[in-house]
């Protein structure tokens, strides 16, 4: 039985919100009809599902877990005084989780249920991620839980929010799908940290979907950290709508995995917008990390930042595809993109693909794209210096992606990164110290 | 010091360095002119290690130390510095954290623990001092956007910083106006000893006015063709190579 198979036997798509089950049935139906992606989908061209699709997914029932506070450490960022939100295999971990009393932090699975969320689903819900591809819409059919957060108008929050997505499965691949969806209101900000990772000695298959939506002169931060086994994949839809003057950014750090394909929109709703959107990749062995991005200029007078910067080692594959387009409305925009990658093996591959439709005519969008291997010349500078080879080389290549790190608003984040850049990179230096 | 005997190298299938010798003591200061393409700064490369010239025959050593098996960064730590001709430029990395990493690099290979910060920071400060480098120069990434003097003038700070027993210049006067050319030359006479010795690879008799050679030597297609004391630079300012390529 296939997996497509399996999950149309699966269904049941009721919910106690009619809105949610209406969502429910339409996705399902777009799924049924649509599939997988496969490589002959243009989008989908550089990125095989087969090693993921292939496994044996069970419906494994919640069950009662046996991950401690201990063996969550590893995967949160040390030193960091954060809200933390735990969820193992699908399922809400009060214990390993703090309360929150300054932001509203509703389950998906209670949201639904409650009364005074009627709004939010009919107005906010699936409004960004209906359709975009079919596996949003398997994740709108299928999701059973997330977290729904809201931060009150003119609420700075004090602490970044980490939400941690273990799975721990044991017996057969499992298949999550959680589901987010946060609201900053106006002049609000907040910062979010999130995680997936697999402690399960089975395959994991990721399919998550957050939906943001950032109100007037509102700022809102969130860094991805992607480390996961050799047998964790990932596939993320990221929707962040911005209202007017409100500034969005979006770190994407990925460091390990099977499969990893980063879908991140942006849509500058009002003027005035500034959308931040960076990404670190270093990769080794045969894994694959895709990233497509979209920004939507909508408005006038907004910005738009995208450096993207992937070291890629072993037989590793990096996919980048950055769409930009630029509406008639969007007079006097600044876009700027740029992807660069140093290719550290003959067998690595980087597929990057610029894509700027352009509408409007008082507007400067820039792109660039560069591939190269290290720099012999100032490997030997370095060496000269006493440097020896290997560290020299993970000091050029640390040096590469430092402008993609460089603007991290949390400090003890970056000291995370640089180290996980070290560990990645195999060298014992302390980028923090030596990055200005 | 610094020993060389009968050297050939090449770099793809070019014969550069076709037999050369030459004997550096500590203490002493050696000038290498010559023509374009003679040769001089193959000679550099090679005594600092860089792979893309290939030694095909003699024998280099430091302190009776046959350098051949050893790497760029072994040599360093031995005590070989090259001021390069055309210092490269590594974005994203500081002057100050740089040098940083580089003698801690040489320390932690010699056996020693890293430089305590309060030490390192005081030796910077009279390096920079000694080369009137500037505070905000020293976070700057390396070389960066520097201008032909600032980068050059970084050089000399390295060279401060390492405390190297042989320093090779390396067309270090190049590009420098007479007040670069000056600190430069300064820096480099302080730290000058009777325990470590420089080469300084130049075109032009103007660099070693302010350093002043015990030898000088013409390098000319790849071998030493005359050796004297410093009046020779005088007579090649004077006359050029041509008398003595004939």
């Amino acid at each position: 039985m296939s997996l497509q198979d399996k999950l149309a036997a699966a269904f049941k798509g009721d919910s106690k919100n009619a809105t949610v089950e209406n969502y429910k049935k339409e996705a399902f139906e777009a799924f049924s009809q649509k599939g997988f992606p496969t490589t002959k989908d243009e989008e989908w061209k550089y990125t095989s599902l087969r090693s993921v699709l292939k496994n044996e997914y069970g419906i494994e029932s919640a069950k009662a877990t046996n991950i401690t506070q201990d063996s969550i450490t590893p995967f949160l960022v040390a030193g960091l005084d954060s809200y933390k939100l735990v969820f193992v295999d699908g399922v809400f971990q009060a214990s390993l989780s703090d309360s929150i009393e300054e932001v509203s932090v509703k389950l998906l699975s209670e949201a639904i249920e409650d009364a005074s969320y009627q709004e939010i689903f009919k107005n906010k819900y699936n409004t960004l991620a209906k359709g975009f591809t079919s596996l949003t819409d398997l994740n709108t059919a299928f999701t059973t839980e997330g977290v729904v957060i809201q931060v009150a108008k003119s609420k700075a929050v004090s602490k970044p929010i980490e939400l941690i997505y273990l799975a721990s499965g044991e017996t057969s691949a499992m298949l999550l799908q959680p589901r987010n969806l946060i609201t900053v209101g106006e002049n609000a900000e907040v910062k979010f940290i999130e995680r997936h990772q697999s402690v399960a000695n089975v395959a994991t298959f990721n399919n998550v979907v957050t939906e943001v939506f950032v109100a007037k002169n509102g700022i809102f931060d969130l860094y991805k950290i992607q480390n996961d086994k050799d047998d964790a994949s990932l596939v993320d839809a990221t929707f962040v709508a911005q209202e007017r003057d409100t500034v969005a950014s979006v770190y994407t750090f990925s460091f390990g995995g099977n499969i990893t394909r980063n879908n991140l929109s942006f849509y500058q709703n009002g003027p005035g917008c500034d959308s931040i959107l960076n990404g670190v990749t270093i990769l080794e062995g045969s894994q694959l990390v895709d990233s497509h991005t979209l920004v939507a200029h909508k408005s006038p007078d907004c910005q738009s930042n995208e450096t993207y910067k992937g070291v890629y080692g072993g037989k590793s594959t990096g996919v980048f595809n950055g769409k930009v387009i630029v509406d008639q409305a969007a007079q006097r925009i600044n876009a700027y993109q740029q992807n660069d990658s140093v290719l550290i093996s003959d067998d690595a591959t980087i597929n990057s693909k610029p894509q700027l439709e352009i509408f409007a005519d008082d507007v400067k969008c820039s792109h660039g794209c560069t591939i190269g291997q290290l720099d012999k010349s100032a490997l030997f500078y370095m060496q000269q210096r006493g440097i020896p080879a290997k560290e020299a080389e993970a000091l050029l290549m640390f040096a590469f992606c430092s402008d993609a790190i460089k603007d991290v608003k949390i400090p003890a984040l970056k000291i995370k990164i640089n180290q996980m850049v070290a560990d990645k990179l195999k060298v014992n230096i302390q980028f923090d110290e030596i990055a200005e | 010091m610094l020993k060389i005997e009968n050297l050939h190298a090449k770099v793809e299938d070019n014969d550069i360095l076709k037999g050369l010798n030459i004997e550096v003591k500590a203490g002493e200061v050696h000038a290498i002119m010559g023509p374009n393409g003679a040769g001089k700064s193959t000679l550099a490369s090679v005594v600092a290690g860089n792979e893309n010239y290939e030694v095909t025959e003699g024998t280099i050593s430091l302190e009776g130390e046959d350098l051949e098996d050893l790497s760029p960064d072994e040599r360093a730590h031995k005590g070989v510095f090259l001021s390069f001709q055309y210092p490269v430029e590594i974005p994203g990395v500081s002057v100050t954290n740089f040098i940083k990493t580089a003698i801690n690099a040489k320390r932690k290979a010699n056996g020693l623990q890293d430089m305590p910060a309060g030490e390192m920071l005081k030796m910077i400060r009279e390096k920079s001092a000694l080369l009137e480098i500037k505070k905000d120069f020293l976070s700057r990434s390396l070389n960066e956007g520097f201008s032909g003097g600032e980068k050059k003038r970084n050089e000399i700070f390295q060279m401060a910083m390492l405390e190297p027993k042989l320093a090779i210049l390396d067309e270090t006067d190049s590009g420098l106006d007479i007040d670069a050319l000056r600190i430069v030359a300064n820096g480099v006479n302080k730290l000058k000893s009777k325990d470590n010795a420089v080469i300084v690879i130049t075109h032009y008799q103007r660099l070693l006015d302010y350093i002043v050679p015990d030898f000088v030597h013409v390098l000319a297609d790849g071998k030493i063709i005359k050796s004297g004391g410093k009046e020779l630079a005088l007579e090649l300012e004077e006359k050029g190579y041509d008398w003595l390529v004939k």
